[in-house]
């Protein structure tokens, strides 16, 4: 056993609460497209990886500054969301859970294979003009693009919250959320607020996709940063926005605990692993997450 | 399969339930058992032999994931991993103690089983997308606890050479010989099936299925269903697990890894959920259309890409087709190719007199 550094464990807290906050804006185009049309996408780190392509592509293809490829990736994901929502699940309204599950995993293939196929195999960069040099705090070493990223994710995190809470259009998809029946009858057209909030689950991931883009490079590896997405929202609850920040901190904190102090032991691989023992827990203790609806079945 | 009755004459349940609606339907599956069985290893290439082999075995994991997923209603992501748990079990008998392809088969599937009751423990609180994650979680942690056990998957590369299996002491070498024993298990496996979902177990899982609540309200014990459903589906792939490992002659985790788990999904889905004949075909479909898109692209590819674009467009294109494919029979015809087939016998059923 290492004797116990604070140090060490500060840079470790400090590095999962980073990561967490840019799983918690991955998390979040998942939890608005649950939140508003029940649906579950097991596609959203295609999306993310997509957006990287994009943004990638833009830059290196044409040349575009930083700020014109991120716009670009931003408002081609807002189209892709548009259209796929209106050809793949706006037919599968009112079908199984399996029908979503599958026809995102179908989705979630085509993407990545389209990707590849358009922007080729090697791995892209995506360059911020922000300088690499690390930012110091005390003992803790912190790369800028963490800090960009923690920063959009508390912005927009904020920002939904806000648009659900406050704003009409907001108000109109969480009525839209708890009855469909019902908020048709009140004037609210539900097919319109489906495309919306598929379209902005497209923002947040372009915007997820810049910022790990950035970080990890932009190649269809980028896609496994969708596999932590589940765990985040199981913690969180899958249609709470506060519970995609508090489960993606969960996950980051918990995922570089592990592998700070477990790795030595069972040869590496605790990162993607920890956060997946934690979810099964928590769906056996509480399967709704900590923010989660309870939903009450009848017959 | 192919006769065309003038009407319906059932004057009992039993006779609405029987395997062979009619006579001449005995007729059909010795003519086509004669076809498989005979026929076809005696005129088909190795090369055709093997494909078949890979459809023989996918058909016994689709059996096994339909009974889950079909019968049953419950998700799981999680089948490629149970395959894995079949194929490291019967490779370390094989190993360890040399055992013989009758005990490694069933101790493979009865592991697997094992571990698919446990995974499909949640299922007594969790349904639906919940129990999804939960499975996908399985796969990924049986994944990673093979790969770092080097008890389970020995050691170097996590993979476990396992030399084909023996007939009363003829080795299994040619593919033709191969292709007679899968036969034997895919052929098992589909008159299990269709036996255990007329059986008393599969109208429970059907009633689970339909309406969990209301199932349990009539006395059935869901929990227990959803339990026995988790385990026979998973011994299915358990066995599946050993076959894959018997053709390859090599046990590895990286063949039974998520991307096979959505294969048999898309398996039944294109199939046809909850049918036995979809099970078969999608089985079919699914293992050929790589090999298709392959053989097509590199047939008629070369015409207009050059080989080095070709290396990247197949396997990214079959990537393409088999999303979009999924995509397609979900939004367009979710019964599946069953369905249209169906279609087709109902068309002729009373051609050409349609009207």
């Amino acid at each position: 056993m290492p004797e116990f550094e604070w140090q060490f464990t500060l840079v470790l807290l400090t590095n999962g609460v980073m990561i967490g906050l840019m799983y918690a804006l991955i998390a979040l185009g998942f939890v608005l497209i649950y939140k508003a049309t029940d649906a579950i996408n097991f596609a959203q780190g295609e999306f993310v990886m997509f957006a990287g392509f994009i943004a990638a592509g833009a830059a290196e293809i044409l040349g575009a500054p930083f700020w014109v490829s991120a716009l670009l990736s931003v408002s081609g994901m807002v189209l892709l969301g548009f259209g796929l929502e209106r050809v793949v699940l706006r037919p599968l309204i009112g079908r199984p859970v399996i029908a979503v599950v599958m026809a995102t995993i179908g989705l979630a293939a085509v993407l990545r294979g389209t990707a590849t196929l358009a922007f080729g195999a090697g791995t892209r960069a995506i360059v911020m003009p922000i300088g690499d040099e690390p930012i110091e705090l005390g003992p803790v070493m912190l790369p800028p693009v963490q800090v960009v990223g923690a920063v959009v994710s508390i912005v927009f995190l904020a920002a939904f919250s806000w648009f659900f809470l406050k704003s009409r259009i907001g108000i109109a998809m969480r009525a839209v959320a708890d009855s469909q029946q019902v908020a048709m009858a009140m004037g609210i057209d539900v097919r319109r607020y489906f495309a919306l909030a598929w379209a902005m689950a497209g923002i947040v991931s372009a915007l997820g996709g810049v910022v790990w883009g950035t970080m990890l490079g932009v190649d269809n590896q980028l896609a496994l940063v969708g596999l932590k997405v589940f765990p985040v929202v199981i913690l969180g609850g899958l249609d709470s926005i506060i519970g995609a920040v508090v489960g993606g901190l969960i996950v980051g904190i918990v995922e570089n605990l592990a592998a700070g102090y477990l790795d030595p032991y069972v040869g590496g691989g605790t990162k993607d692993f920890a956060p997946y023992i934690l979810m099964i827990a928590a769906l056996m203790i509480r399967p709704e997450g900590i923010f989660g609806r309870r939903r009450i079945e009848r017959v | 399969m192919f006769h065309r009755e003038s009407g319906v004459f059932k004057t009992s349940y039993a006779a609405d339930m029987a395997l062979y609606p009619l006579p001449i339907a005995k007729w059909a599956v010795a003519a086509f058992a004669g076809l498989f069985i005979v026929i076809v290893p005696l005129t088909l290439g190795e090369y055709y032999v093997s494909i078949l082999n890979l459809i023989l075995i996918a058909i016994v994991g689709a059996l096994g994931l339909n009974v889950l997923v079909g019968y049953t209603g419950q998700i799981s992501i999680g089948h490629g991993a149970f395959m894995s748990v079949g194929a490291y079990t019967a490779a370390n008998l094989v190993v360890r103690l040399d055992a013989p392809f009758w005990v490694t088969i069933p101790a493979g599937g009865l592991m697997a089983a094992l571990i698919g009751a446990v995974v499909g423990i949640p299922s007594l609180r969790i349904k639906g997308i919940y129990l999804a994650i939960a499975t996908l979680a399985a796969q990924l942690i049986i994944e990673w606890t093979i790969n770092h056990v080097p008890a389970i998957s020995g050691g170097v590369q996590a993979s476990i050479q396992v030399p084909r299996p023996s007939f009363f002491g003829v080795q299994l070498k040619s593919q033709t010989q191969l292709y007679l024993f899968l036969m034997g298990f895919a052929v098992l496996a589909i008159v299990g099936t269709s036996n255990l979902v007329r059986s008393r177990i599969g109208r429970a899982f059907i009633a689970v299925r339909d309406q969990d609540i209301a199932a349990e309200i009539i006395g059935i014990s869901t929990f227990r269903y959803k339990l026995i459903a988790f385990a026979i589906s998973s011994f299915y792939a358990g066995v599946t697990g050993v076959l894959y490992t018997y053709y390859l002659g090599i046990a590895n985790y990286e063949q039974f890894q998520l991307t096979v788990s959505i294969d048999y999904l898309a398996m039944i889905i294109i199939g046809g959920l909850g049918s036995i004949l979809g099970s078969i075909f999608g089985a079919a479909f699914v293992t050929l259309l790589p090999i298709v898109t392959r053989w097509f692209l590199e047939s008629f590819g070369g015409l207009i890409f050059s080989a080095a674009d070709l290396a990247n467009i197949i396997p990214n294109l079959r990537l393409i087709l088999f999303g979009g494919l999924i995509i397609f029979f979900l939004v367009v015809e979710p019964e599946g190719l069953n369905r249209l087939w169906r279609n087709i016998r109902n068309y002729f059923r009373v051609w050409p007199f349609s009207y």
